[in-house]
């Protein structure tokens, strides 16, 4: 049966890079379509009425949104290089950490890579907090998912490449070398993996948006 | 299979420890139920659950497991039967994307709600009324997404615990979210969903639970001023 997989997203996010690199490690070939998030395609806002965000998984024309539920669909629909572990206790700690990720590390993260003057010392320490609970969980494996990479890796790349193209264009360092060494091994095993290096946005792209964000941020002032 | 030991820590007062029960009891599980006192956090609790220190956290042979979506997603997982989630991928990934937006946009906006005044539980409200239209508009489009009596699934006890709680939360928080006239298709849901014995047989008396939404309200209020 011949397979229709078409994944709309934007060059710079990390959630429709999350999409192609599961479709990647699948070996699924798809048909990328690029949006504009100030013009959204008809299309879009077909498939994803609710939210109306990329990315959208397209799958024999059925739709599928948010990241994370789009690689469990994806995972569920093609059985091969599992992004998620076996054991029903595993798979559950897979996906408390996923989720861990989304809403708990990258908006504090966040928070402290943008954060002003006065509140960095706060933001910087929620972010640490998190951060030391999140390496934790790497203790003694390569990646999150063991010796593949897995569904909380994939979730996470927010934080190896994101967070860290981010912080540098910005001038902090919130993903400190020396406190998080654990964690740095990780990121540079995973950004050394040719799938994930070959669906990352250019980095200078990304960095020059950035350093434009944090130039506007001053300017406000 | 073997037996599995299985405990439950949770408290009376919560829908998302309710989700879970309901869950149990689909697969016919037996299990210990301890009670948590929220004021004064047990050792037990902040050892099972150290990240969030939130019930209900589900502990099986001594590990735990917290977050009541991925609670419900391995007790699926776990004991095969009576399946709670659907069994077509593309179906999972509808009811899971239903699930998350009823947490998100509902659940975390109405405790918002409970635990503000003025423009900001205001503003909360608002919110909540426009997710609720969105449920009603698009949650019932196809008659298959959702069917309680039918059968009780992942999506139902999701949308059933919240929809249970509201009225309380409502009344002990003075605002009003849900007009059963503006959202009929939830509200006849909704009616349906109640009267489930498994719903019906240990629902928390209205009363009691409205008294603790007051108190606690009262309390986290007092403490942010």
């Amino acid at each position: 049966m011949a397979e229709e997989v078409k994944v709309f997203g934007v060059w710079g996010s990390p959630f429709s890079c999350r999409v192609k690199i599961a479709l990647k490690i699948k070996g699924i070939e798809y048909e990328y379509i690029e949006e504009d998030l100030q013009n959204k395609s008809s299309l879009l806002l077909k498939y994803n009425p609710v939210h109306k965000k990329i990315p959208v998984l397209l799958h024999n024309g059925k739709p599928i949104v948010e990241s994370l539920l789009i690689i469990e669909y994806i995972d569920e629909t093609w059985k091969d290089n599992p992004l998620l572990p076996q054991d029903p206790h595993e798979r559950a700690q897979a996906r408390f950490w996923a989720k861990f990720v989304d809403e708990k590390c990258l908006p504090s993260l966040w928070k402290a890579c943008w954060a002003e003057e006065v509140e960095r010392e706060t933001a910087m320490g929620e972010a640490w907090k998190n951060l030391e609970l999140f390496e934790r969980e790497l203790e003694g494996k390569r990646f999150f998912g063991g010796e593949a990479i897995g569904l909380v890796d994939i979730a996470a790349i927010r934080i190896a490449f994101w967070i860290n193209v981010a912080q540098e264009a910005i001038g902090v360092e919130i993903l400190n070398k020396e406190k998080f060494f654990i964690l740095w091994n990780w990121i540079d095993e995973l950004l050394g993996c040719s799938i994930i290096k070959e669906n990352l946005p250019p980095r200078e792209k990304l960095s020059a948006y950035y350093r434009t964000r944090a130039a506007a941020a001053k300017g406000s002032k | 299979m073997g037996e599995v030991e299985v405990k439950l820590l949770g408290s009376w007062m919560s829908p998302f420890v309710r989700r879970v029960q309901w869950a149990l009891k689909l697969k016919g599980v037996t299990y210990e139920y301890l009670e948590e006192d929220l004021k004064k956090k047990s050792p037990r609790l902040l050892n099972y659950n150290p990240i969030h220190k939130k019930i209900p956290v589900l502990v099986i042979d001594g590990k735990p497991i917290a977050e009541s979506p991925v609670i419900i997603e391995f007790i699926d997982d776990m004991w095969k039967h009576n399946p709670i989630l659907p069994i077509d991928p593309y179906e999972r990934s509808v009811a899971r994307f239903w699930a998350k937006f009823i947490d998100e946009k509902l659940s975390n906006v109405v405790r918002m709600a409970l635990f503000s005044e003025g423009e900001e539980q205001e503003k909360a409200v608002k919110e909540s009324i426009e997710s609720f239209e969105i449920v009603e508009r698009e949650l019932f489009k196809e008659k298959t997404l959702i069917g309680a009596g039918e059968g009780i699934g992942y999506l139902e006890i999701i949308l059933g615990s919240f929809c249970t709680w509201l009225p309380a939360i409502e009344e002990g928080a003075g605002f009003k979210v849900f007009d059963s006239n503006k959202f009929p298709l939830v509200n006849k849901w909704m009616t349906d969903f109640l009267e489930l014995s498994i719903v019906k047989e240990d629902l928390p008396p209205r009363d009691r639970l409205v008294s603790y939404f007051q108190q606690i309200r009262h309390f986290v209020l007092a403490t942010k001023k």
